[in-house]
């Protein structure tokens, strides 16, 4: 009884120190990855086809998830309101969840698969193939070179797919309200701009950057930790996904708490 | 211009891999380091170039103690030395030519012309010329470690650092490989640091063999020497007699007890 005990506390205390030890890494990668952005002539050059990489090879997926999301919050919408509601409040509630949560959230979460298990299956190979020693020894900072371009990218790219997809995704659910709900244009456009404050777009925009750095960092964390080949490599992509994922939800209910 | 290790230690978590490294290179000598897979090799080297830090111990490269230097001052020292990975290291995205071309890039005054001049330059002395548009997964073996040799030669360094430079090569190719290395030391002047588990390929580039042997150095002298040793542990590497080797009852804790190995 009393060695299982000892075991269960010795389980917690080392799943304790390994969280502390990995959050110590992350900082350290933070405050690193800082200080490497004095080094422009590193980074600057790679920041334009990371911008690429990130944000436009993005934008199909991200359009993609946005135009169902808007159909099917039109359609529920359409389902919920039905009877004492009016029914242009169908355009209230697509425009305002899509703005303030499914467009930023949805395309954040969609990203940190795409692009944060990408830098992390990049990263961990160039980790295991020697080729992030090879940059120290060429005398090229590692941080400056691998990890600001990208959180860069993300953080100027995020704002502009996650806008995107907020417009495809309110314009699915206004044509689903025009073809399917038998409403009007001139009934979704009142219902969209009954309740919509510009605020709430600078709202989207802040939290996109915050998912961007978090996507990338969390990324590059996982991949430049990158142990043991193949296997080691398949772990970090995976962690990075879910840590990102986690990470995305935390920030969200932290800036509704903050901002609105 | 000289290389010295002094009372070099470091540990991996419980592991111990060096346990009190002493060795000194000097001016345009060519020293190899030999041992098994797994000893600890790789970790020494590491140590040269800053990758790594002893817990204990100096280690002094052209008059500067390394684990005391800033990252600037890590810079500064990696642009006098150039290091060759074991499997080459290749930035796989990149072109051979862009490979080599990445240390020039960051010597301030070096524009396009005269890097791809000198990027050229290198492929032709390590016998790629014609190769520089071809990506590293187009390449063999062979001509990956080349490669790799040509991007450590660009900046022109003081110290070259190999890392089992010629493991998985076929004979010729291996023949090569130390051809190279011999010339490295014969044209540039280059001080060489190689580490390695292929005797023929010691005899062959060193000037002086040091075995590296439960984290210290158990032996260091000349081909010669190696070869008249009567250490048995030498002998039984040399020679390749596991009996002769672990006779003193010795064993890798990572061979034995499914320790991690940390390179080479």
């Amino acid at each position: 009884m009393i060695d299982r005990l000892l075991g269960a506390l010795a389980f917690v205390g080392n799943r304790t120190v390994s969280a502390l030890q990995g959050m110590g890494r992350g900082w350290g990668l933070f405050a690193g990855a800082t200080a490497s952005i004095r080094n422009v002539d590193v980074w600057l050059p790679h920041l334009l086809p990371q911008m690429a990489r990130v944000g436009v090879a993005s934008v199909p997926i991200a359009l993609f998830i946005a135009t169902f999301t808007g159909i099917v919050m039109s359609l529920q919408a359409s389902y919920t309101l039905t009877g004492a509601i009016p029914v242009y409040f169908v355009g209230t509630l697509v425009g305002k969840t899509m703005i303030l949560e499914l467009g930023p959230v949805l395309t954040a979460l969609t990203l940190a698969g795409r692009v944060g298990a990408n830098i992390s299956a990049e990263l961990g190979t160039m980790r295991v193939t020697e080729q992030v020693d090879a940059l120290e020894t060429l005398a090229y900072d590692p941080l400056a070179y691998l990890v600001v371009p990208r959180v860069f990218a993300a953080i100027f790219m995020f704002p502009i797919v996650v806008l995107l997809a907020i417009g495809i995704g309110i314009a699915s659910g206004w044509f689903t309200a025009l073809q399917l709900l038998d409403m009007s244009s001139p009934e979704f456009v009142k219902g969209l701009r009954l309740f919509f404050e510009p605020w709430d777009v600078w709202f989207a925009v802040i939290k996109s950057v915050s998912f961007g750095a978090v996507v990338t960092g969390v990324g590059c964390y996982f991949g430049l930790q990158t142990e043991r080949g193949a296997e080691g490599v398949g772990r970090s992509a995976t962690q990075t996904v879910v840590v990102a994922s986690m990470l995305i939800l935390c920030l969200d209910a932290f800036w509704a708490t903050v901002l609105l | 211009m000289s290389i010295r290790l002094t009372e070099v230690q470091k540990a991996f978590g419980p592991k111990e891999v060096l346990k009190g490294f002493t060795m000194c290179i000097d001016d345009g000598e060519t020293a190899a380091i030999v041992g098994p897979s797994g000893i600890g090799k790789s970790v020494l080297l590491k140590h040269v170039v800053g990758l790594l830090r002893p817990d204990a111990g100096s280690v002094v490269v052209d008059g500067v103690s390394v684990p005391e230097l800033d990252r600037k001052g890590l810079h500064r020292l990696r642009r006098g030395i150039g290091y060759v990975f074991q499997f080459a290291a290749l930035f796989d995205s990149m072109t051979v030519a862009e490979n080599v071309g990445m240390g020039l890039r960051r010597i301030p005054g070096w524009d396009r012309r005269r890097i791809e001049k000198r990027v050229e330059d290198c492929l032709s002395l390590v016998e790629l010329a014609g190769t520089g548009d071809r990506y590293p997964a187009q390449l063999s073996g062979g001509q990956r470690k080349r490669a790799g040799l040509a991007r450590a030669i660009a900046p022109r360094p003081k110290f070259l650092l190999y890392d089992e430079p010629t493991t998985g090569l076929d004979p010729v190719t291996t023949s090569v490989i130390d051809r190279l290395i011999l010339r490295m030391r014969d044209e540039l002047g280059v001080t060489g640091l190689v580490v390695t588990h292929d005797m023929t390929s010691a005899f062959r580039v060193a000037d002086r063999i040091t075995l590296l042997h439960d984290g210290r150095a158990r032996f260091s002298g000349t081909p010669a020497e190696v070869r008249t040793a009567s250490d048995p542990v030498l002998k039984g590497f040399v020679e390749g007699d596991p009996d002769l080797y672990y006779r003193d009852g010795w064993r890798r804790e990572g061979m034995h007890a499914g320790g991690q190995d940390h390179g080479a």
